[in-house]
């Protein structure tokens, strides 16, 4: 009797107690997000809203709708077109830009934008003895270290002193790394500019509460067609289930980079699912130098062993693309599409280990746990492992966290390894083959050349599509370089990853752009 | 007692300076630097040694060391490089969060584990008894990261009773009601396994109580067995509960990273986690010695808390 009644009583007050709490939790909770506020899910918080001084796709994605640059990458197209820069002129050999500003721009804090402007922005990056040089550092300035001078002509003109031909540089300041930031704020905030950031873009900066959310709102007096929004706010949430979560949940509107295994519960009238292959290449650097690779046929091997089809539509459930070349097709104007990728061909690659004299070759394979544009690397290891084995490869995978892998891959294989995962995003088609196809470009001479891959022919083609200025010209040698390169099989050519994004059916006008960049102005939600 | 206090306090000294040498050492001799983290696939070997010039790392570790350590004690935590502020600025901001979060869980976790335990121990092998028992082991058993997730499913999800994630609603919210909602899955997925832990401590500290000679002595002299219960065994028995308290303090700080990140909490755990990440050393070594100096000084504040229960440990 005792213990019923003291069970009772237990039980009573247990019930009670949830009861509050339920009934404490249960009001209006998961309200709907209000409308003409976009809500962003984002992948992790921003480190600095300075465009100078980040260099991550995540960070970008804020960037490009706080800021503009001289140009912008046309909508659908990696191909730069003018933005507050109206038209510009390029000296016969190559080396001067002179650029003509567009008129009434002034920056989200009232100061107009001019030719000034341009020049601090790029002197703060370029000259390590400018008085603002110290609110850097700028990892990516680099992208324009071919810039000698920039030069004010008057206060709508700029011109830029290149120290050699440096065909990809419109391209560059199309880059985030290119977008311009208000002098005077620079001047006023210092250091902390990168948290109260100043720019023209179509959208103002409002609000930044550490690791909740970052608010832009319209930029009333935009130059342009107003922006479709009131506001849009970017949400960090680093865990993709909860991501996926808060969609389902109405938390967000937006989501970027959904896990391939997640798509599946966004089918449906509520959802849409947004794609766009974009200018990435997944592949497997292999040892030129020495080991099993060093021969061109047990390379080709590898390119006919792997079999990409599986990888991309079983691994990655369709949220990419077989490769066929070092150069994504992203690059439209620059891709060569007579190039087929190399077929899954076992018996093929049988044959040619065994012309090499090489039945039964043994490689190291680098693969990291995950990184920057490197999809699901570890499962696609295993399976790469086992395509390799079904042909006679005999293959050790060796892993690593990303910054640990990075520091064993960039400074190259030799004596390590025969093989290593890789993955680029690029914003033109000369800086992938150029950092890490060319002789020139071998880790001890600071390049990104990890299996040294060496071609005098690929070398010659590159250093002159890099200074040709017509754009027909450079896709002749690009081209060029693709065939060879296939042919040379310095890597095994995988995927191109296909960016994607899912909405809910608030959402109207969302498009996502081949440069990977999130352009939120002609969005509207209701 | 006043000595007392002042005795564990210096004695933390060491503890703590011996906190910013390993977590120092660890962070430098790791693989990958902050300038290969920052700049990615651009790190050329040119690249890095600019970025670390600019970083300040070009300097010899000892010395690097002895200014951080300096620095610290003057107040001045340094600045992160991957959040662009100051490290204390972001370690307060952030552990406040914590400190709602983790507070929250243990207070709960105190009140349930003892709770639980008492009932258990009152009415062993009873009905009671055999109900906690099975729960408790459930809560002990379940991950919390685990038992997180489907908690959003079904009450963020699926009954839409409570947001998904984050600790204020981005619009409209800051209030504590707002608050409330936000911490009420995470504080209670958080408090779980300690519930479960506490609440088997304190079942058997009680049930180790209740047999000695003073509880006998008190039922002889017909005091109610609630007063037995609440007066008599569950004082004594808190001399044994206490400490295993502090030590679940510590375990709801640490499971507090795996919590923060499934429910997107903005407190500390998930900033080392990020920070570790991207290399971001100062923020790295800054939080570790903040979070270890706090969890040092609860558990000198445990043991003085004891010490006030049992006259028998020394002072």
């Amino acid at each position: 009797m005792q213990i019923l009644k003291w069970t009772r009583r237990g039980l009573m007050a247990g019930a009670a107690g949830a009861a509050l709490a339920v009934g404490a939790a249960m009001s209006p909770a998961a309200a709907q997000t209000p409308p003409g506020v976009l809500i962003v899910g984002q992948i992790a918080e921003p480190k600095s809203l300075d465009p100078a001084a980040v260099t991550a796709q995540n960070d970008f994605r804020i960037l490009v709708n706080l800021y503009e640059g001289l140009v912008r990458y046309a909508p659908g197209t990696l191909e730069p077109e003018p933005l507050l820069a109206t038209d510009w002129e390029i000296s016969e050999d190559g080396t001067e830009y002179t650029f003509n500003l567009r008129e009434g721009v002034t920056f989200h804090d009232g100061t107009p934008f001019n030719a000034e402007a341009v020049k601090f922005n790029f002197d703060r990056m370029l000259d390590e003895d400018h008085p603002y040089h110290e609110t850097g550092p700028f990892p990516l300035a680099f992208f324009f270290s071919a810039v000698e001078n920039v030069e004010v002509i008057d206060d709508l003109t700029v011109k830029f002193t290149l120290n050699e031909p440096f065909a990809p540089f419109l391209s560059n300041l199309a880059y985030p790394t290119g977008l311009l930031v208000s002098p005077d704020a620079v001047r006023a905030q210092g250091q902390d500019f990168g948290r109260n950031p100043v720019g023209t873009g179509p959208f103002r900066f409002a609000e930044w509460a550490s690791n909740e959310r970052v608010v832009l709102e319209r930029n009333v007096d935009y130059w342009g067609e107003p922006a479709g929004t009131e506001a849009v706010v970017f949400r960090p949430i680093t865990d993709a289930n909860t991501r996926v979560a808060e969609l389902l949940a109405g938390g967000i509107d937006v989501m970027v980079e959904v896990p391939p295994t997640s798509l599946s519960q966004f089918e449906g009238e509520q959802f849409e699912i947004h794609e766009q292959a974009g200018p990435h290449v997944w592949f497997l650097i292999l040892n030129a130098k020495e080991g099993p690779f060093a021969d061109k046929l047990v390379r080709q091997a590898a390119n006919y062993a792997v079999d990409k089809e599986a990888i991309v539509n079983d691994v990655l459930e369709g949220t990419a693309e077989v490769a066929a070349g070092p150069i994504p097709p992203a690059f439209a104007w620059a891709y060569n599409e007579e190039l087929d990728p190399y077929p899954h061909d076992p018996e093929r690659a049988r044959d040619l280990l065994a012309e090499a004299g090489v039945e039964n070759p043994e490689v190291t394979f680098y693969v990291t746990e995950g990184g920057s544009g490197m999809l699901d690397p570890v499962p696609m290891a295993t399976a790469i492992q086992a395509d390799l084995a079904e042909v006679g490869f005999d293959v050790n995978i060796e892993t690593y966290e990303w910054n640990t892998f990075l520091g064993e891959v960039n400074p190259g294989l030799e004596g390590k390894a025969d093989m290593a995962e890789m993955a680029w995003m690029t914003n033109d088609p000369d800086t992938l083959p150029y950092l890490t196809l060319r002789t020139a470009a071998f880790p001890e001479d600071g390049g990104f050349n990890s299996g040294y891959y060496s071609n005098p022919e690929v070398d010659d083609l590159l250093e002159q599509a890099r200074t040709a200025t017509d754009q027909d010209e450079r896709a002749r040698l690009y081209k060029e370089v693709q065939a060879i390169v296939k042919e040379d099989a310095p890597w095994v050519f995988v995927a191109n990853w296909k960016q994607n994004a899912v909405t809910n059916d608030r959402v109207e006008g969302f498009e996502l752009e081949p440069s990977f960049l999130l352009q939120l102005q002609d969005v509207t939600k209701d | 007692m006043g000595g007392y206090i002042l005795k564990r306090l210096l004695s933390a000294v060491p503890v703590l300076l011996g906190i910013t040498v390993i977590v120092f050492l660890i962070m430098s001799l790791i693989p990958g630097d902050p300038a290969t983290a920052i700049l990615g696939a651009y790190a050329t070997p040119e690249n890095v040694e600019k970025l670390n010039r600019d970083l300040g790392l070009d300097e010899p570790m000892i010395e690097r060391y002895f200014i951080w350590l300096y620095n610290m004690l003057q107040g001045d935590f340094g600045r992160s490089y991957s959040l662009n502020r100051p490290v204390l600025d972001e370690i307060l901001e952030r552990f406040s969060a914590t400190l709602i979060l983790a507070g929250t869980s243990f207070i709960l976790c105190s009140i349930l584990g003892i709770l639980a335990g008492v009932v258990s121990a009152a009415r062993q092998y009873g009905m009671a008894d055999k109900l906690i028992t099975f729960v408790v082991l459930i809560g002990i058993s379940v991950p919390s990261f685990f038992l997180g997730m489907m908690m959003i499913l079904l009450f963020a999800v699926n009954l839409r009773w409570l947001p998904v994630s984050g600790m204020y609603a981005i619009y409209g919210g800051g209030d504590l009601p707002d608050l409330i909602r936000h911490l009420t899955m995470p504080a209670l997925a958080l408090s779980a396994v300690a519930t479960g832990v506490i609440a088997r401590m304190a079942r058997s500290a009680m049930l180790e109580v209740l047999r000695q000679d003073f509880v006998r002595t008190a039922r002889a002299k017909g005091v109610h067995e609630r007063r037995v219960i609440t007066r008599h065994a569950l004082r004594a028995a808190m001399v044994a509960i206490i400490p295993v308290l502090g030590i679940q303090a510590g375990f709801v700080l640490s499971g507090a990273v795996y919590i923060e990140i499934v429910f997107q909490w903005p407190g500390v755990g998930r900033m080392l986690v990020d920070a570790i990440l991207t290399r971001d050393l100062l923020l790295v070594q800054g939080g570790v010695v903040f979070v270890a100096a706090c969890y040092v000084l609860f558990n000198i504040a445990v043991d003085v808390a004891q010490s006030l229960l049992d006259p028998r440990i020394k002072t």
